[in-house]
């Protein structure tokens, strides 16, 4: 049997600079959680606007929301990034393209990459979740609020939208914890997040299994935490009488 | 663009197509069965069989599926010799497959315990009355009914899985992204077989998707 | 010193000589894994050019280490009499390659891997078959002509390799600012290059003359700088297992006695290779002759220019 156990190997030199094997870690998470957060943020809010155009009774407006939903869902992720990372910049123009790919670091062009990506990716699926949120309301709110004269965007704004968002709260966490684990695929245009460096520490210190059940450990806590968390959140903020509308 | 390349690499994307394939339906096969035993386990009367089970669902839903495939490409065989105590070979094929069924194993107990979770409890009652085992009344009252319930909903995972069998790239199976890849750096064409691949990948998610819901209209009782 | 790589390739040739068919009772490790399945399994790259690398549709490796290999199975064939011995192939990164090999899932990796101490401790090496310097590829009459060049600029490289260790060190240690990117192979790295995404691309020099031959215009592109490296590639096999390590020396020791590798050499680097018949006029080195007259599974001497 040729393989060395050594648990000791994330405090040993890498023999780049000074640092250490668990540097490399701390930084990789720091940018999985980065991607995640930026990736979420853009997934949101697009998500959210995508899903209140998917109900609005307007056509035009709702075509384009599916539209958007059936090309985001039904394309890879990987092959997503490929797009933004390798295909999206050679189509910029001259001077903005210049300057993309020369001025700009290419970690954060790799960044800029997987959080749009991630993002648009996942905003297909918030949308999906918002719908299903606002669809979930008695159809009774909204024509209440009409009576009262408000106007569509106050009805999606001050009724709607407060409580759709209360109800969906499992279904965006789950959403949430999608975007962290995608994040990986960064791994695969060279932003050294967590998978990358975990790949790294296997191939420069040959210690595959540490190397990957720290990584393991790693994801399946921040994972566990983030669920239990949001659990606590949902409870507290359960909208009484409206049971939640789970799954997919 | 040039997509003049296109033509003369279409045998080679087909084989790709064909590895992709392989490799969703075995993940949805394998995926099936061993989902069905776990949800059965969570469902028991046994605790320890359902906290088991609960754990393998919880940290297969917990962690990345591009660490998973990697982590078994490189890891399985070594385990395999320890085990045995001679060199096994596991091709990247073996080590994806297996990678996919046990991680969508995961996904699709959820799904089946739901399907489960849907029949009326009256009936368990029912079989119960007349005698029959936990075994007895799963397979001859339960399941038959949770699967038609929920074949819409197995369905939608494999369209997911069809999507996520592309990650392979990463230990370099020649699957239909990685044949498409290839194909286009060979010639200095790579941003035109990636457009192809996209819009390959998009036509067949749709149509099936779009299949799943016709499906499910006629499912609906 | 020049004089233990002598003795120790006499020797090996001397072992090639008297060599014989070995009788299936005696076999161990890969050699019995092999007599007993029937198969082997070859590790194989997709874009090393011209050492191995999928040219067309069929997905079949082609180039000069594949070659090499080819012939290691030949001599395999006749070593333990199994003339219908399987081929298998298994695709291999510059990351996945040296895990792959020790795991198991391959018996034999000869693509274009350097021999070096660290990783002569996770497998062994076969006698060299090839010797390169880790130089740059860069646009034909851009300002950047060597590795000072470079301060502050986007430089590509490839994941896993000797390559990325040396300019990363190099980085960290000059302060150069460099931004070094990692790709996942030599084609995406020469991606990045052409499509501007970074001004060099730092390689082994005999696989950028093979990336250039694949480029929408050869001629925009020239290798330069000085060699921050000598390093000879070898065939990885498994560790501790000298029986199969020496039937891969014998058949490349054989090759090179018969003269068969200059033919070999030839078809890949002074005649037009597939897919786009391009010529890389690259003639072989005086090292390579003198590691193929003595042949040798040491790494290259350190010799930092």
């Amino acid at each position: 049997m040729n393989y060395n156990w050594d648990w000791g190997v994330f405090f040993k030199s890498t023999g780049v600079g000074t640092e250490t094997y668990l540097d490399w870690y701390v930084s990789g998470l720091g940018w999985t959680i980065g991607i995640s957060i930026v990736a979420w943020i853009i997934a949101l809010i697009l998500g959210s606007v995508l899903g209140v155009m998917r109900t609005v009774p307007n056509r035009i407006v709702s075509t384009i929301a599916t539209v958007y939903v059936e090309i985001f869902r039904n394309v890879p992720l990987l092959v997503q990034l490929f797009i933004w990372y390798f295909l999206v910049p050679d189509l910029l123009p001259e001077n903005l393209q210049e300057w993309y790919k020369q001025d700009l670091n290419p970690t954060t062009s790799a960044f800029l990459s997987v959080v749009v990506c991630l993002g648009l990716f996942t905003a297909a699926r918030v949308c999906e979740q918002v719908r299903t949120g606002i669809q979930a309301l008695p159809r009774g709110q909204e024509s209440a609020a009409r009576a009262m004269g408000f106007k569509l965007p106050q009805i999606y704004w001050n009724v709607l939208l407060p409580q759709a968002y209360r109800i969906i709260i499992p279904p965006l966490t789950s959403e949430f914890l999608n975007v962290f684990k995608n994040s990986s695929v960064a791994s695969l245009i060279g932003l050294m997040e967590l998978l990358a460096q975990t790949k790294q520490t296997a191939e420069f210190s040959a210690n595959l299994f540490e190397a990957f059940t720290l990584a393991t450990l790693i994801y399946f806590t921040l994972n566990m935490s983030l669920m239990l968390l949001m659990r606590l959140i949902e409870k507290k903020v359960a909208v009484p009488g409206l049971i939640s509308v789970g799954g997919k | 663009m040039d997509f003049s390349g296109i033509v003369p690499a279409i045998p080679g994307l087909w084989n790709g197509m064909l590895m992709t394939l392989k490799l969703m339906a075995m993940g949805v096969v394998g995926g099936i069965v061993l989902g069905t035993i776990l949800a059965l386990m969570r469902l028991s009367p046994s605790k320890w069989m359902s906290r088991i089970a609960g754990a393998y669902v919880n940290y297969f839903r917990s962690i990345p599926l591009l660490l998973v495939i990697t982590w078994f490409y490189l890891a399985v065989p070594f385990v395999l010799r320890w085990i045995t105590g001679e060199d096994t070979p596991v091709g990247a094929f073996t080590s994806c497959v297996v990678a996919f069924m046990m991680f969508e194993a995961a996904y699709f107990c959820e799904i089946v315990r739901a399907g489960v979770q849907s029949i009326s409890r009256g009936q368990m009652g029912a079989a119960q009355a007349l005698g029959m085992t936990y075994g007895q009344m799963m397979r001859l009252i339960i399941l038959p009914q949770a699967f038609r319930k929920m074949t819409p909903l197995l369905l939608q995972q494999s369209i997911i899985l069809f999507q996520d069998t592309s990650l392979v790239y990463t230990v370099g199976l020649v699957d239909f992204l990685n044949s498409a890849r290839a194909s286009g750096d060979i010639i200095g064409r790579s941003n035109e077989f990636l457009v192809i691949a996209g819009l390959v990948y998009f036509t067949i998610s749709f149509a099936a998707s779009r299949l799943v819901k016709l499906m499910q209209k006629r499912l609906a009782v | 010193m020049r004089i233990v790589p002598h003795i120790l390739g006499v020797a090996i040739a001397a072992a090639a000589l008297i060599s014989t068919p070995v009788s299936a009772a005696e076999l161990t490790g890969t050699l019995k894994k092999i007599n007993d399945s029937g198969t082997i399994t070859l590790g194989h790259r997709d874009s090393s050019i011209p050492f191995s690398y999928i040219a067309d549709a069929s997905g079949k490796p082609v180039g000069y280490s594949h070659d090499i290999q080819l012939a290691i199975v030949e001599a395999i064939k006749k070593d333990l009499n199994k003339p219908d011995l399987k081929v298998n192939y298994n695709l291999v990164t510059s990351q996945t390659r040296i895990p792959l090999v020790q795991n198991g899932t391959v018996d034999v990796e000869c693509g274009s891997t350097t021999n070096n101490a660290e990783r002569a401790q996770q497998v062994d090496f076969s006698v060299g078959i090839f010797e390169i310097g880790t130089r740059l590829l860069t646009k034909t009459g851009s300002s950047y002509n060597d590795f000072d060049d470079l301060k502050g600029k986007n430089v590509v490289t490839t994941a896993g390799t000797t390559s990325e260790r040396i300019i990363k060190a190099m980085n960290a240690d000059k302060q150069m600012g460099m931004n070094v990117i990692s790709a996942k192979d030599h084609g995406e790295s020469f991606q990045m290059l052409e499509s501007g995404r970074a001004v060099a691309f730092m390689m082994d020099d005999a696989l950028l003359a093979g990336e250039m031959a694949k480029a929408k215009k050869p001629t925009d592109w020239h290798v330069t700088g000085t060699p921050q490296s000598y390093e000879i590639y070898g065939c990885m096999v498994r560790k501790d297992d000298p029986a199969f390590k020496k039937a891969v020396d014998d058949a490349i020791v054989g090759l090179y006695k018969s003269g068969e590798i200059n033919k070999i050499y030839a078809k890949w680097f002074t005649q037009p290779i597939p897919p786009k018949g391009l010529n890389l006029e690259f003639p072989m080195s005086p090292e390579l002759k003198k590691l193929i007259e003595n042949p040798n599974d040491k790494p290259a001497p350190e010799k930092k220019a």
